[in-house]
């Protein structure tokens, strides 16, 4: 599969889930693998560029597909505008779900630039964070989704 | 364990014919957490997330036809006028799980808390098999789903979709569950007025070991909708005891269980309130008609 835009392979056991095959086969530690059933969204990625729980995926089936992950918004140590959102907003505590949340605000923005309060709490209904940081991390969407309507 | 992955249909039911076995594999929103859990581990799975055929829908003759590889997101994005499938389709999981989980998997799964089923079931959709051996049949619902989680498909058998009469009038899917998102119902209720058969259909989820017609109910409200001149004025009041009797026949109808997510008591209440419901907003719905 190509991953991050560049192709790769593996050996693993036919049941093995995108998200294990991203994690263990590949190094990749950005997903998170938390729930396994779909619920925290802490494990989405996208599959030819339609957000996804990884953990739902069977890798196999991700064979000769593309796969976008929280590691291929940028290259080397710079942050995505989205990151640095969530870090100036305080969206950020344990961390553990933020991965999941920044795919996910990725994805929505690239499909609203000016989403409003319902539509941001509705594309991220799928994920979960449990130091309960949801308020922060809606002013970080609003942030991000300001900065991107005024760069471009 | 071997993963199949077709390219066609005619491919995936080679496999199937020759693999009974062969668990299919669309959206993962259910195998695959039967899989990460340890649950099941079968001993083949064929992959039809390339099958194109089944991934669209169309409308022909009166009818509408639904493949069982068209996923929950795309139903809310192409299929408005088919409201109830779409308010259904929207209240699944979250958009990570629309956007993978497909109307097939309602169907293979044959959960009762399936959220489209309750739809179809109101419409009164028959499904669609195939095989290779025997080709095409189709099946009334509810000779299709035959008890909690089984169905009557064949192993050789897939599920192609699901087809249904095009019908003229309001209707809503309408749930209780403890949050608007991620929610695996604890009622879910359709229901659908066929101005050209003058009916009112209601079907229940989540409140019995599979889908269910609140029949009664559906006989004496058309009756009622008749009597009081409804049907030729829309704007004719249905008498309030008619709307009283119909959430009861609703609630009477439902066949719950307690379980972790409910109590029977509630369950059967939540009927009572979801039919009271629907049934106003249908009939109000009649005296705007944005659906002609």
């Amino acid at each position: 599969m190509r991953v991050n835009g560049a192709w790769r392979e593996a050996d693993v056991w036919p049941g093995t889930s995108l998200l294990a095959f991203l994690r263990e086969a590949l190094g990749l530690y950005g997903s998170k693998n938390a729930c396994e059933q779909g619920e925290c969204g802490s494990c989405s990625v996208w599959l030819d560029g339609t957000l996804a729980c990884s953990c739902l995926v069977l890798a196999a089936q991700a064979h000769e597909r593309e796969v976008r992950t929280v590691e291929g918004l940028t290259s080397g140590d710079r942050l995505h505008p989205i990151q640095e959102a969530f870090l100036e907003a305080g969206a950020v505590q344990c961390g553990f779900c933020t991965p999941g949340f920044v795919v996910a605000v990725a994805d929505l923005l690239d499909k609203d630039a000016n989403p409003s309060p319902a539509t941001v709490r509705e594309a991220l209904s799928g994920n979960l964070c449990r130091c309960t940081g949801y308020q922060k991390i809606l002013d970080a969407v609003q942030l991000a989704a300001e900065r991107r309507r005024a760069g471009s | 364990m071997e993963v199949l992955l077709p390219h066609s249909l005619d491919e995936a039911l080679e496999i199937k014919a020759e693999h009974p076995e062969a668990v299919p594999l669309s959206g993962g929103t259910d195998l695959m957490v039967e899989m990460n859990f340890g649950r099941v581990r079968p001993p083949a799975i064929v992959d039809l997330s390339r099958v194109a055929e089944l991934t669209t829908w169309r409308e022909e003759n009166g009818h509408a036809f639904l493949g069982s590889g068209v996923t929950y997101t795309t139903i809310v994005r192409e299929m408005q006028a088919y409201e109830p499938l779409v308010q259904a389709s929207r209240s699944v999981g979250s958009p990570q799980i629309r956007n993978r989980g497909t109307v097939g998997g309602n169907l293979g799964t044959a959960s009762p808390a399936g959220d489209a089923l309750p739809v179809l079931a109101a419409y009164d959709a028959e499904i669609v098999l195939r095989s290779r051996a025997r080709g095409e049949r189709s099946l009334p619902w509810n000779l299709f789903l035959t008890g909690p989680k089984k169905t009557a498909t064949a192993p050789d058998e897939l599920i192609i979709g699901a087809r249904w009469r095009r019908l003229r009038g309001p209707g809503s899917f309408s749930k209780i569950g403890t949050r608007n998102a991620m929610v695996i119902a604890v009622a879910g209720l359709c229901l659908v007025i066929d101005e050209e058969h003058r009916r009112v259909n209601v079907a229940l989820g989540s409140v019995g070991p599979t889908i269910l017609r609140a029949t009664q109910a559906e006989e004496r409200v058309s009756a009622a909708l008749a009597s009081s001149g409804t049907w030729d004025d829309r704007s004719a009041p249905l008498n309030p005891q008619w709307i009283d009797e119909f959430a009861e026949l609703v609630a009477t109808a439902a066949q719950p269980l307690d379980d972790v997510r409910g109590t029977a008591a509630y369950r059967r209440h939540g009927c009572r309130v979801l039919s009271r419901r629907a049934l106003g907003w249908a009939l109000s719905e009649r005296r705007l008609p944005t659906w002609l």
